[in-house]
């Protein structure tokens, strides 16, 4: 894999202060920098002061959901009768999504250092850094790291393992993920319990996310007002986010940008905008599993959690796909129903059959053999899909196919009049 | 209402249930049956069919039935527009898949997969002319055959094997709409009770081999019985068609065997139907056995008894009913009586997830029951006295190796061409178990009553209406 670009002047370099530096990827160039200050200053202090200092900044998590990490923290257990564990999301699976495996590639001890100082807050003596079985250049950086951090000796009594994914999307679920370390299958479980009262093997979890983590150094270091003040827009969404920007650009690539920070700022100006001679026709700002939005709500969306809701979309883990007036939006749509038909654990009933009636629904309507009906009825299914499963894989599917039908109906419309080209999908 | 105990209200009607009980039995207690499939009351919670949404008051979304938890002042509406919309589309979403070839199914006429869809299903698809998923027939085990295409993936079997049995065998393999129950590839279902997968799947997905295509499950009567298959006392069901049995399965009682029967006792059954059966009282006449009425055998009995005197045997089944055997006693009080019994024994085979619960080596249904009303096991010296008693009773034990030089008088159902009692004075017929009503008791003491599913052929009778009855014609008084 390759070199990330140059910072752009827009950016605000925090998290990905030393993408491109190989030299940061070492214990020893990493302490040169700064590295494991935070750490050990953590390690001095309480554990609940510890989680005060992140409470107060305002840090929420980098995921998906935007929790509260603190909060989330101070779930659990106040009086420790059994050992606690933390896990960390290194799965990143969500489509359009590439900013952990950049914090692993290039600042491994960022997250490893994020990770020991969590462990440390919610009193876990062993943290388990699940990664994504496809990321083989992460894995071996951060074999490499955590054995020289461990050499060291830095984590204290706190025990790191990393384990690795087997290549399921399902498994970046929080408690699908404590399954698949357990040595399950990997599906997701009803909730509650929680994770914070009985997670993985039953015992008191936290889970993070990569770039959740990997922030919690510079917050210990440099105090919970900086971060804070780390905002353009809404006060409830403070610090960095990497958005990770793929599809119709002319730069794609992750983008560190201060929350609250204009999509269309990032899309245009950083990233170049769309290719010479197209416009920009529609983007999905969080990840493949969020609503997509039309171009006009692109050009207004403010990136923080609040402001893409309003604009009528999600955060989401911040994998931000484009899509210029060259873009098929019904065979898009299809791509990600078929990649959701292929994941569902299978576990719930309206998720095992919906998304693979919806994907056939959508195959068929490209293949120019679409009914009249079927707007309605996928619009219908996307409804039974929604609210209803154990986890919001379904509703995943669902989102896109609501908001296409929505913003661009007349795509599908001309295919079910046969206006447009059939395209053979097999 | 009772201290410490949930106040909550379902479709209206209130209930009080105790602390921790689960939406969908609490609806129980209110009459109302929530749509199901993945929940069954002897397996862990795994809320994955989606079918028992119902609407919580204050809750923001439809909450699974079967994974909530009680809490005071609940109100759940079972029958709301919303709750019953989402329980029509996951019927929908199962039904895209399933051949809807009830016509040739087992499972026909007691599957809930036709249940619900009658209940609340709709009538026509959406579906289209989509093919659907296909998986050939697989050979489970020795008593299992797995028909993928009719499976929804409830994955009881699944938690069966793994949580109850803990010989996890099966698995859900694949994911999506491809998904499928698998087996490991080197496993077998063979467990002793791996059978109960068949019961426990609500669709005709999981059959046995035993009882394939045997019945339609409407042409089925069903009677309380209590399993003969050794001493555990499960509460079992005779299903019978046209007066013979075809298929045991389980009756709940969560005392004894909760949901579950073992492949033992299930297959303990064809014994009950055979064709080769004493049907007439039989007097021997001149060295010949002769058929005669009961008035007759009876009053040549009462005359042999009364004629003698000293040591009475009585040499019974461990499967005899507990009345039989106390008639049995009874009829002998005149005597100096020896009472005893033989067990036949096999491996112990237990259900590991639930306590107590297992095939015991005892194979007989009631030695408990005879040991507490004064037979022995001590098998050998009862036969040894048998040789020079006044008389000797055989309670339907055609095996029993008796030699007697007094009276020989054998009650029982069948009697092989070879068999030691074929020399008997008398042969009385008698009704097995599925032909008459009666009480075993189970090794922990458990007294459970077991109800006639067919007639007895011929003259044959129950062992303590007979028995009763030489004691009436003895003038030996009623017992109160």
């Amino acid at each position: 894999m390759g070199y990330p670009h140059k910072s752009h002047p827009k950016e605000t370099v925090v998290l990905s202060q030393y993408f491109g530096d190989a030299d940061a990827r070492t214990f020893k160039g990493w302490t040169k920098r700064g590295g494991y200050e935070a750490l050990a200053q953590s390690l001095k202090m309480d554990p609940v002061a510890v989680t005060d200092v992140v409470k107060e900044s305002g840090l929420r998590g980098r995921g998906g959901a935007g929790f509260p990490t603190g909060l989330k923290w101070s779930f659990m257990p106040k009086e420790k009768k059994k050992a606690h564990y933390l896990c960390v999301n290194a799965d990143e699976s969500e489509p359009g999504t590439f900013k952990d495996r950049e914090i692993m590639r290039w600042t491994p001890h960022a997250l490893l250092e994020g990770t020991a100082i969590a462990a440390h807050a919610i009193r876990a003596e062993v943290a388990y850094i699940y990664i994504r079985g496809e990321f083989t250049e992460p894995w071996t950086i951060m074999e490499r790291a955590l054995a020289e951090a461990n050499a060291a000796g830095v984590f204290g009594t706190i025990k790191i393992h990393l384990h690795r994914g087997a290549g399921a999307y399902i498994c970046g679920e929080e408690t699908a993920l404590m399954n698949s370390i357990e040595g399950k299958r990997g599906n997701p479980r009803i909730k509650p319990p929680f994770p914070a009262a009985a997670g993985l093997f039953g015992l008191p979890t936290t889970i993070n996310n990569v770039e959740t983590l990997a922030a919690v150094p510079h917050i210990i270091k440099r105090g919970a007002a900086w971060y804070k003040a780390l905002c353009l827009s809404n006060p409830k969404s403070t610090g960095t986010k990497l958005f990770s920007v793929c599809g119709h650009v002319q730069r794609p690539g992750n983008y560190e940008v201060t929350m609250g920070f204009p999509l269309k700022d990032l899309l245009y100006d950083m990233c170049g905008g769309p290719p010479a001679g197209r416009t920009l026709k529609a983007c999905i700002p969080g990840g493949s599993s969020v609503p997509i939005l039309t171009r006009e709500e692109t050009e207004a969306c403010l990136l923080d959690y609040e402001g893409v809701v309003a604009t009528g979309s999600m955060l989401g883990s911040g994998g931000v796909i484009v899509f210029d007036d060259s873009a098929d939006m019904v065979y898009q749509i299809m791509r990600l129903a078929r990649f959701y038909a292929h994941e569902s654990c299978a576990q719930c009933t309206q998720c095992r059959e919906g998304t693979a009636w919806t994907t056939k629904i959508m195959e068929r309507i490209l293949a120019g053999q679409g009914k009249p009906k079927d707007l309605d009825l996928l619009l219908d299914l996307s409804e039974n899909m929604t609210g209803k499963t154990i986890c919001v894989l379904s509703d995943s599917c669902a989102a896109p196919i609501v908001s296409g039908i929505k913003k661009f109906r007349g795509e599908f419309e001309a295919y079910l009049a046969g206006k447009r080209q059939p395209v053979m999908v097999g | 209402m009772a201290d410490g105990m949930i106040n909550l209200t379902i479709d209206g009607a209130p209930v009080s249930v105790p602390p921790g009980t689960l939406v969908i039995e609490a609806a129980k207690q209110a009459g109302v049956l929530v749509p199901h499939y993945c929940y069954h009351p002897g397996l862990p919670v795994a809320g994955v069919c989606r079918m028992c949404l119902v609407e919580v008051e204050k809750a923001p979304k439809l909450q699974i039935a079967c994974a909530t938890t009680v809490t005071e002042g609940m109100v759940v509406n079972t029958q709301s527009v919303q709750a019953k919309d989402a329980r029509q589309s996951v019927l929908e979403f199962l039904l895209i898949n399933h051949p809807l070839d009830c016509p040739i199914c087992d499972q026909a006429g007691e599957c809930e997969l036709q249940d619900f869809v009658f209940q609340e299903g709709q009538a026509g698809t959406r579906f289209g002319e989509f093919a659907k998923r296909f998986n050939p027939v697989e050979d489970f085990g020795p008593d299992v055959l797995y028909v993928p295409n009719r499976c929804i993936l409830c994955t009881r079997c699944v938690r069966f094997m793994e949580d109850v049995a803990k010989e996890p065998v099966l698995n859900v393999s694949e994911r999506g709409d491809r998904a499928f129950i698998g087996i490991h590839p080197e496993a077998r279902l063979d467990h002793p009770w791996a059978g109960n997968v068949v019961d426990l799947c609500p669709v005709g997905s999981l059959l046995s081999k035993d009882f394939l295509h045997k019945a339609r499950a409407w042409e089925l009567d069903k009677t309380a019985s209590i399993c003969t298959g050794c001493s555990q006392g499960c509460n079992i069901t005779l299903d019978t068609r046209d007066e013979v049995v075809v298929r045991v399965r389980p009756r709940p009682n969560l005392d004894v065997n909760r949901y579950f029967i073992c492949d033992h006792g299930r297959m303990h059954y064809r014994w009950m139907n055979r064709g080769d059966r004493i049907e007439a009282p039989l007097l021997r006449r001149d060295g010949e056995l002769k058929a005669v009425d009961w008035d007759e055998a009876l009053n040549h009995v009462a005359g042999i008894l009364r004629g003698a005197s000293g040591k009475a045997v009585a040499l019974v089944s461990a499967g005899a009913s507990s009345e039989a055997l106390a008639a049995a006693k009874r009829l002998l009080s005149g005597f100096t009586w020896t009472g005893a019994f033989q067990v036949v024994m096999g491996e112990e085979a237990s259900l590991a997830g639930v306590p107590n619960l297992a095939l015991r080596a005892e194979r007989a249904p009631n030695a408990k029951g005879a040991e507490q009303l004064g037979y022995t096991r001590d098998y050998a010296p009862a036969i040894a006295a048998a040789k020079t008693a006044a008389v000797v009773l055989v309670l339907d034990d055609p095996d029993c190796a008796v030699v007697a030089d007094g009276a020989l008088i054998y009650l029982g159902t069948v009697l092989d061409e070879n068999a030691a009692c074929r020399r008997a004075d008398v042969i009385l017929p008698i009704a097995n178990v599925a032909e008459e009503e009666g009480t075993f008791t189970n090794r922990d003491g458990r007294e459970q009553r077991y109800f006639q599913a067919k007639p007895a052929p011929g003259m044959a009778q129950p062992a303590a209406w007979v028995l009763g009855e030489l004691a009436r014609a003895m003038g030996l008084a009623e017992v109160a």
